[in-house]
């Protein structure tokens, strides 16, 4: 079963996108910020990250940075949950390697559609 | 599949005002430059409208979304950072928390401030003339679907598309669910085998999809690659044949059905009515960290290793494992202890929860008396009890009202007494000995002991012969119907305030003291419990009852000396205390039981002090000290006098906690109704003797 690294400073999001993600049966790893998550993922192998942007320490767009530098996140999808539907900050999340952005509000059937296209 | 998550928004109402108190805190604080602040109240709003967005919450989000758009703008330095904007912020925040209040609450929203306050938002978002940028809440736009259509699609990637974890076959798997695909691969870029780089991709596509979705949709698959690859969507004619197939709207929905934008579920959107029920007002909640979590498992794990042990000892005991045993009972000495440590740890909250609402109440109070003071707090994260911190909260609030009200003077007054024009009240948490201790200082004018003393005169709380000394004079403020502000403010001065305060700090187990200097200013300390639940306790024996006396009344305890008892009239006896007389209360007098010893000469004596008042109760013996656990009579028996609970001892026996407070009320009554049944005895026989 695919296994999904959820990142999200606030605790109601994560535990949302979470509960979503294993109700759908998928396994889930929760990170409460960019640094938490750089830890697991040096732990654990994932099938898809998850991630904010906006969280302290750091963001998502660093985090995404930083997961494409180890060699086996090389490939592994990495999608940006946000609000920021900014073409702006879609540049920043490519450019640092993410795959690509769940826009919220989310929603969990979105969601769940959405992740299909990126899960091998 | 419909996932209802109407489960998650009491922890969404939760963090949001977690949210609210943050940007709160960070606004009063906010200066132009300070990133991280600034970026800290970004992320809360961020959150909040995240949040309410999913739980369709759409007053909060619209709301939000204003406020997180003024601060965007803060935050990419598009806006200076001005104080009306802040002010304006702040006002923002106490709508939000107004409408996430009402959802908890289930109440209705509507309110003119809010309307008022997001048009003064809008307003100042037009000043400069900054496009708010709509929140792209895509439109389901399937009205022109209903027709299945060919598409004709050719996809040529960039090579380094896989790079950033996109994989065409799952594009493909995507278009796959929207209609049929058929595809062919151009594989003329491919290197031999010798030159294949795994990790570029060199193919292209050209798919024909016959679906009946429109080309947005489409276009949606490819979204988060559309920068990185050259793609055409073209539109083959439509099958009219097919599209008659397809009027039937059975028919329609089991087409539309795979859809990846489906309108969100009812369930999803609908819920919040139904599902604010459960957790309508304040939660019964603590969140508590995980390592508490840990340490608590980790802990019941060593009882139970400790537990098996003593069980195995028992099976067939020896005096020879005599040594062992008494190890496995020390051990679970321990273990019981840090369990219970552990335990209590969970209920403990940083006095920070109570203390944050302070910075904005100053900072109102300054504005509206017009004084400038600052607020310093300290030992934010010392921890209190969950149930001592929601209760201690109001009575907090009035003491720094006053200090901003009463003590800290006039700017005027302050600058012709050589003073900064600038107060300071000083705010502080921190344990002492089983105790917090919250202190209240402020660099004010202090309490004029005269003013307080005629005051009290004039009420009729004392007489103008007491005298009085420095602490009894500062204690008259705690006297119902006391004020001494001359004329009412709206802020404080009512006359109802301080004895509530006291009150409720002593419902609490806790006492509250004054200090003043004139012209330096005052200070509060409020001693707390560290918790209700669990007392610390000095074990007595009155005959064959033990009572305990809470420890922190306990002022000293002595043999008494028959050369320092004086008697008064009635039963009233008093002792000498260095330069204090204090009322002896014999216990088993007061609760009418036997004892063991009834002379006074010799007796142990506990001094005890509450409400500022010291006596010594007269008790058989002292036995031990120890923590005992609190059962409220209240809840298994009915009020008695005098007592304010009840415990389980080791050896099983029920012993009684005293309410030292109701036991002097008692104490006093009972003499004064003894003075003057002696005094009625005593006019009747001079009546008598006259007849």
């Amino acid at each position: 079963m695919s296994k999904i690294l959820v990142v999200d400073d606030s605790n109601s999001i994560r535990d949302m996108v979470s509960f979503t993600l294993k109700s759908a049966g998928y396994e889930t790893v929760e990170a409460k910020d960019g640094q938490d998550g750089l830890a697991k993922a040096k732990t654990n192998n994932f099938d898809l990250v998850i991630s904010d942007v906006n969280m302290p320490i750091m963001d998502g767009i660093a985090l995404c940075g930083e997961l494409r530098k180890l060699a086996p996140f090389k490939f592994t999808p990495i999608l940006m949950l946000t609000t920021e539907s900014s073409t702006d900050m879609k540049m920043r999340g490519k450019s640092a390697g993410a795959t690509g952005w769940l826009v919220k509000p989310f929603n969990p059937e979105k969601l769940l559609a959405t992740i299909k296209r990126v899960i091998r | 599949m419909s996932i209802d998550l109407s489960q998650f928004i009491p922890s969404f109402l939760e963090e949001s005002f977690e949210g609210l108190e943050l940007m709160e805190s960070s606004l009063l604080t906010l200066q132009q430059g300070d990133d991280d602040s600034i970026n800290a109240i970004f992320r809360a709003a961020h959150s909040i409208k995240g949040g309410a967005g999913t739980f369709g919450f759409n007053h909060v989000t619209e709301f939000t979304h204003l406020v997180e758009t003024l601060l965007d703008e803060m935050r990419n330095g598009q806006r200076n950072i001005v104080q009306p904007e802040v002010e304006l912020l702040l006002v923002s925040v106490d709508c939000l928390r107004f409408l996430i209040k009402a959802i908890r609450d289930e109440e209705p929203c509507e309110n003119s401030k809010i309307a008022e306050t997001a048009k003064l938002l809008e307003f100042a978002l037009q000043k400069q003339e900054i496009e708010a940028a709509v929140t792209t809440n895509h439109e389901i736009t399937s009205d022109n679907s209903q027709a299945f259509s060919t598409w004709l699609i050719t996809f040529i990637p960039e090579p380094h598309l896989v790079q950033t974890g996109n994989d065409p076959l799952l594009l493909f798997n995507a278009l796959a669910e929207l209609g049929e695909v058929s595809l062919e691969a151009d594989c003329k870029e491919l290197p031999s085998l010798l030159g294949l780089d795994a990790e570029t991709l060199h193919l292209t596509w050209t798919l024909s999809l016959k679906t009946s979705v429109n080309e947005d949709e489409i276009k949606e698959v490819f979204e988060w690659v559309e920068d990185e690859c050259q793609l055409s969507i073209t539109q083959q004619k439509s099958d009219s044949a097919e599209n008659k197939l397809v009027s039937s709207p059975l028919v329609e929905e089991a087409v539309k059905a795979p859809q990846i934008k489906a309108v969100p579920s009812p369930v999803v959107v609908n819920s919040p009515e139904k599902s604010t029920q459960k957790s309508k007002s304040e939660t019964g909640s603590i969140r508590v960290g995980v390592d508490k979590v840990d340490s608590l498992i980790n802990l019941v794990g060593e009882l139970v290793i400790t537990q098996s042990m003593l069980s195995e000892l028992g099976n067939d005991f020896e005096m020879s494992k005599l040594t062992r045993l008494t190890n496995g009972l020390e051990q679970l000495l321990q273990n019981t202890k840090e369990l219970q440590e552990s335990v209590m740890r969970i209920r403990m909250l940083p006095i920070s929860f109570v203390f944050n609402r302070f910075p904005r109440l100053v900072h109102d109070l300054s504005k509206k008396t017009d004084k400038e003071v600052t607020l310093v707090i300290n030992g934010e994260q010392t921890e209190l009890d969950k149930t001592v911190m929601e209760q201690i909260g109001d009575p907090l609030v009035h003491l720094v009202r006053n200090a901003v009200d009463h003590g800290i003077e006039s700017k005027e007054t302050r600058i012709a007494n050589g003073k900064s024009e600038v107060g300071t009240i000083t705010l502080a948490a921190y344990h002492q000995g089983g105790n917090v201790v919250i202190e209240i200082n402020d660099d004010g004018g202090g309490i004029d002991r005269q003013a307080v003393f005629d005051k009290a005169v004039e009420k009729g709380l004392v007489d103008t012969s007491n005298t009085l000394n420095e602490s009894q004079v500062f204690d008259l403020i705690f006297e119902p119907g006391f004020s001494t502000a001359k004329e009412l403010s709206d802020i404080s001065g009512r006359g109802v305030g301080m004895d509530v305060v006291k009150k409720n700090i002593q419902s609490l187990g806790g006492r509250i003291q004054v200090q003043s200097e004139q012209g330096k200013g005052s200070q509060f300390k409020v001693y707390l419990p560290l918790t209700l639940a669990i007392l610390d306790g000095q074990l007595v024996k009155v005959g064959r009852e033990v009572y305990i006396i809470p420890l922190i009344t306990i002022v000293e305890s002595l043999q008494v000396k028959e050369q320092l008892i004086n008697r008064v009239s009635g039963d009233m006896v008093l002792y000498r205390l260095r330069e204090d007389n204090v009322p002896i209360i014999p216990i088993y007098q007061l609760f009418d039981i036997p004892a063991d010893n009834k002379e006074l000469s010799n007796a142990l004596l506990v001094v005890v002090e509450a409400d500022g008042q010291k006596v010594g109760l007269m008790v058989d013996d002292l036995l031990a000290q120890q923590q005992v656990v609190v059962k409220s009579l209240n809840d298994n028996y009915q009020q008695v006098e005098g007592i304010s609970g009840a415990t389980i001892l080791g050896d099983g026996s029920v012993a009684m906690i005293l309410d030292v407070p109701g036991m002097i009320t008692m104490a006093l009554k009972r003499a004064q109704r003894q003075q003057s049944n002696e005094k009625a005895s005593k006019k009747k026989i001079e009546t008598e003797v006259l007849a």
